[in-house]
């Protein structure tokens, strides 16, 4: 079809405004976008909180982009002046300190809406066909995002980027054969060093975001192609009107656009709480440690990742070496990230939401999002938090019994999905959405 | 071109051999990529070996020399010291060392080469935390049987004073004993064994 074919644009008031956008429509596929993904995308009429985090999620992004480039203009990706500047963005630069308060708090509200937004998939049964690819798009953009959010922290140059980095990488050591050169191919040197910073920053500020907003944009495509799941879990698409629109559905823009502004005010305004009085969140999302330059010769004494990696870490530490090699809890600590890919085929419940499954679905998610919380807990802390055992117990550190308590159970959530969605006693789903 | 639909073989067979040679191409183009993550000529001589001199160690006193921005502790161990390793070798994990975490001159009872001499890489073979000293003294903390040693704070591993792992610790194997040698009596080289260097 030529350009000149496509019907002008009329309808905005202004013969002005609807020539200009008449000029741009036969150019570029303006209309036709706008209509497919927000005036036309017919979504659930049934949205509810918990579908306020994916446009949350996206705002957070634009913040942390937009926070990010700006902090580039003064920070030094260089061993010897990386703390420095830091201190000088907080300190001297006009606006800087809160500019990197917006970064270092968009990095821990990134995590909170992500978790809250999988958490709703696993609700409502999101991740169920035909969103599988939605899922996987969405898992890689999780991991892309832990990538992110590990680059970043070493960034500052504190002992705790410095520690925390040095731990994470010689994870990497402990790969049989060829873990030692790989982590020294990581890091550049024999140490966490110069080398390694200017590259984490190089991954950090050009090579993830561009991954990141490549796989969002895949998120979203996928997520259009199959239209949105809702909290009945069932397709909108099974009962249409004459026009072939969803007779449950109703058109993103502008009906989600302004409910997701609304979510967005509130965000903001916690945001900015956050951002104006606890920057900090007691030592959670900037711990106290990294305001010590880097040490090499020097560990801290007490390491801990930020509390969104704090799960994982819970689950590596609770493996006891194997065969005098800590590969054991590495892998743990793997698979515990890589499973989410296989929930799709995981779940085989007759219904997808958590409305309309038994017994045998709810107690196991209820256990799961416990487990996940007290290693989450756990993971910050000391292995000696919660004392010792007596010695008819081998003196062992509470801590560490319950966290190996919890790395079964988060384990076997997934492992007996196939078993225990399969025999719940599931309600009948209605035909049309219900609120 | 021809109207033909019938697939021309040869014509089908060339644009596979281009593809795959295109292929092979942009493998090989990653390896410079690749390869600029490797230590560079500067940071591979900042790995180079550094000297240490012990003429002022005392008895019982422990140094720390930077070999590779790693901390290397170098310990002179007291008659006591030496006694004491051997009423904790039941308690540590590979009390001969017989992992290779030592050069073949160090692996002996005491992992040096001049039994009181001990050098050690000061890093934890959990994570890479570095441990701090817990001298003999410190029973309270580390428990009636301390022979002293090191504790690293961050994951609880514990060492004795030849850097071996005690059983239970979360680190698997002992402490490296890095390549040494003795230049005289009181300078050490370490990070290499060989004379001449």
């Amino acid at each position: 079809m030529a350009a000149a074919e496509k019907p002008p644009v009329s309808g905005t008031g202004s013969v002005a405004l609807d020539g200009a956008l008449t000029w741009v429509d036969q150019r570029f596929p303006l209309i036709s976008t706008w209509k497919a993904h927000l005036s036309e995308y017919y979504a659930p009429k049934n949205f509810n909180f918990w579908y306020y985090f994916g446009s949350l999620a996206m705002l957070v992004l634009a913040i942390q982009i937009v926070t990010g480039i700006f902090l580039t203009m003064n920070y030094k990706p260089d061993a010897n002046l990386a703390f420095g500047s830091v201190e000088y963005i907080m300190r001297e630069v006009p606006g800087g300190w809160i500019i990197r308060y917006m970064h270092s708090t968009g990095a821990s509200a990134f995590f909170i809406c992500v978790y809250l937004h999988m958490f709703r998939s696993l609700l409502y049964g999101s991740h169920r066909r035909p969103r599988e690819l939605l899922w996987i798009f969405g898992v890689l953009i999780y991991l892309s995002l832990m990538g992110e959010a590990f680059f970043g922290y070493l960034l500052p140059w504190g002992q705790m980027s410095y520690w925390g980095a040095q731990v994470i990488i010689n994870l990497f050591s402990a790969i049989p054969f060829v873990g030692p050169d790989i982590s020294l191919w990581i890091r550049g040197d024999y140490v966490i060093s110069d080398a390694t910073l200017n590259r984490f920053f190089a991954l950090h500020v050009i090579a993830l975001p561009l991954v990141l907003l490549g796989l969002v944009m895949a998120h979203l495509l996928a997520l259009h192609e199959v239209g949105s799941n809702n909290p009945d879990g069932i397709e909108i698409k099974k009962h249409k009107d004459a026009n072939g629109i969803p007779l449950d559905g109703i058109p993103f823009h502008p009906y989600y656009t302004v409910k997701d502004i609304f979510g967005v005010v509130v965000f903001l305004i916690v945001f900015a709480i956050i951002v104006f009085f606890a920057p900090e969140m007691g030592g959670y999302f900037l711990e106290a440690n990294n305001f010590i330059p880097a040490n090499p010769l020097q560990t801290p004494p007490h390491i801990a990742p930020v509390w969104y990696f704090t799960p994982y870490y819970s689950i590596l530490r609770s493996v006891p070496p194997l065969f005098n090699s800590q590969f054991p809890g590495v892998v743990a600590m793997g698979a515990s990230v890589m499973i989410l890919f296989a929930l799709p085929w995981l779940d085989r419940g007759a219904v997808k939401s958590i409305r309309y499954r038994g017994r045998y679905f709810k107690v196991p998610l209820t256990a799961f999002v416990i487990v996940f919380l007290v290693l989450g807990y756990l993971g910050t802390e000391p292995t000696t938090v919660w004392g010792q055992f007596g010695p008819w117990l081998g003196n062992v550190d509470r801590a560490t019994v319950v966290a190996r308590i919890c790395s079964v159970i988060y384990f076997l959530f997934f492992i007996l999905m196939p078993w225990y969605t399969k025999v719940d006693k599931t309600k009948p789903e209605p035909e049309r959405v219900t609120h | 071109m021809s109207d033909d639909k019938k697939v021309n073989k040869g014509r089908r067979n060339l644009v596979i051999a281009c593809g795959a040679a295109g292929g092979v191409a942009g493998v090989a183009a990653a390896v410079p990529f690749a390869a600029s993550w490797l230590p560079s000529e500067r940071a591979k001589a900042g790995g180079a070996p550094v000297v240490a001199d012990i003429s002022t160690l005392e008895p019982g006193q422990i140094m720390t020399v930077e070999w590779r921005s790693k901390p290397v502790w170098i310990v002179r161990r007291t008659k006591s010291m030496l006694d004491g390793l051997a009423k904790v070798d039941s308690k540590v994990s590979d009390p001969h060392s017989d992992v290779p975490q030592q050069p073949e001159y160090a692996k002996n009872e005491y992992r040096s080469i001049k039994p009181e001499v001990l050098v050690l890489v000061g890093i934890c073979t959990h994570l890479g935390c570095s441990p701090e000293s817990e001298p003999i003294a410190n029973k309270a903390l580390m428990g009636a049987d301390w022979e002293g040693g090191w504790f690293c704070p961050c994951h609880g591993s514990k060492f004795d004073l030849a850097g071996r792992v005690y059983k239970g610790s979360p680190a698997p194997i002992n402490l490296e004993v890095p390549k040494y040698t003795y230049l005289s009596d009181t300078r050490i080289l370490i990070g290499d064994d060989t004379k001449g260097a």
